[in-house]
């Protein structure tokens, strides 16, 4: 199955890509299994959107999809159904903070 | 012509300023990575084609930047830095024990020899190494590990590892600086440490003369007497004539000795320059006046540099890592300012003028002298 990602523009620009991420998954969609091949595909996100020791979601990010916020599910909850099948895209946010 | 390249890194991204040997006529190249706090970049000294940056972010974390032409072209690299084994924990400023916690990389020093072998300087205070070029990164836990660890504390910016000082006389003896813990010197490249902080004195710790615990802002050493070290502490300008055993109080007529940067001269070990600042709340220049002060007896007397820098109204900070010298002659320095300003004296610092004026506000200024 493919699963769209949409990645805040620094995060584009770190990774090289323009627009989505098209991510081909193999197995149940969840957060963890995106971002493990997201990372593989593309190894200087590592670190970036989860941290590399305890693969916590870094405090300023966050994780949208069908307009609900993702963040705080367990990384191995499935995706929602529009996520799974590419209808809709997978947000990586950036937290609306100063600086 | 021999050539300058000035690394400049920002809270708002990394620009490359670049010039004859005259060192009038600038190239800006830039912003590299714009958006991204850039704590440091340096050029090897084996190869200056290669350069590394460190690129870091409130939102994204840590991310290391390595350059094979000179800053044309990045790639990212290795931006792992994982604690070797139980990290244990340090004095936090309400006064309870917290654990290490990763923050960012403050330092980069790149080895004279080898163009893949960089130490890093992180927050919280550790020492890392790559042989590999920034693949991967490794701790060296002797430092870390030093039975004073739990008494160190972080500085107003962190707990952080700022300055790292190679010795080309001793590849075995590496020193470096922690804020607010102190020196430190490693006699058997890295594994075993011992602090350096003889002769220091800070009222702002319970006891002034302490084995550890001093806010060493930065040190410097010129690379063909490295038994000199110079001193810029929280408050005091130091030195040290014995590899830093020992150290001694060489501010001298300075109008104050708070401040940031220090820097030797690169044909004049007994030239050294500091950038006075008001006071340890103020963080700005005394007098609304940028003046470099420069010493040519290796301390206690100095002179005001003003020549080209502004004398009024100007109330900018010079942080540790934002003063350099180039191998020119005659010596280049260099400095840049949280207003955004870098400034060049083509003269050892008797006339300056800025490069560019209007940048975000400047981290760290790196300087390499190019063939």
């Amino acid at each position: 199955m493919i699963i769209r990602v949409v990645l805040p523009a620094h995060l584009r620009t770190l990774a090289r890509v323009d627009g989505e991420v098209k991510l081909d998954l193999e197995g149940p969609a969840t957060q963890r299994a995106v971002l493990d091949a997201l990372e593989a595909a593309y190894p200087m996100l590592r670190g970036t959107i989860r941290d590399q020791a305890t693969q916590q979601r870094r405090a300023f990010l966050r994780f949208f999809a069908c307009e609900e916020d993702l963040s705080n599910e367990s990384p191995d909850t499935p995706l929602p159904a529009a996520v799974a099948n590419g209808a809709e895209p997978l947000l990586v946010v950036g937290a609306m903070a100063g600086g | 012509m021999s050539s300058v390249r000035v690394l400049v890194g920002t809270r708002k991204g990394a620009f490359i300023l670049t010039a004859d040997g005259k060192r009038q006529h600038w190239d800006i190249s830039g912003p590299h990575f714009g958006g991204w706090e850039m704590y440091h970049l340096k050029g090897s000294p084996a190869d200056p084609n290669r350069i590394y940056a460190s690129q870091s972010s409130s939102w994204f974390g840590q991310v290391i930047q390595r350059s094979s032409d000179g800053g044309k072209t990045w790639e990212a690299v290795g931006n792992k830095f994982a604690y070797d084994g139980p990290t244990g924990t340090h004095l936090w400023y309400d006064g309870t024990q917290r654990p290490w916690e990763f923050a960012r990389v403050w330092h980069l020093e790149p080895t004279p020899t080898d163009p893949d072998t960089v130490y890093a300087g992180i927050q919280d205070a550790a020492l890392f190494r790559t042989t590999d070029g920034g693949q991967t990164w490794q701790e060296l836990p002797g430092l870390r590990n030093h039975p004073s660890a739990p008494a160190w504390q972080p500085g107003a910016g962190g707990m952080c590892l700022h300055t790292i000082l190679l010795d080309p006389s001793h590849p075995d003896r590496i020193f470096i600086a922690i804020s607010a813990a102190g020196v430190f010197r490693s006699d058997d490249a890295g594994k075993t440490w011992r602090p350096m902080n003889r002769g220091l004195r800070s009222e702002q710790i319970p006891d002034p003369t302490a084995e550890v615990g001093h806010c060493v802002h930065r040190i410097a050493m010129h690379p063909t007497r490295p038994n000199v070290l110079f001193m810029q502490k929280h408050w005091d300008v130091m030195r040290s004539d014995d590899a830093g055993e020992t150290w001694k109080d060489v501010g001298g007529n300075l109008p104050t000795d708070f401040g940031f940067p220090i820097d030797v001269h690169a044909h004049e070990p007994e030239t050294i320059y500091v950038v006075p600042i008001k006071s340890d709340s103020e963080h700005y220049l005394p007098d609304g006046k940028l003046r470099v002060y420069r010493s040519r007896t290796g301390g206690h007397e100095w002179e005001a540099l003003t020549r080209g820098l502004p004398q009024s109204h100007c109330y900018v900070n010079v942080l540790r890592d934002a003063m350099a010298v180039d191998a020119l002659e005659p010596c280049g320095v260099y400095f840049g300012t949280t207003g955004g300003q870098v400034y060049a004296s083509a003269d050892a610092g008797d006339s300056w003028a800025p490069i560019v004026r209007d940048l975000p506000s400047v981290v760290s200024v790196e300087v390499q002298s190019l063939p």
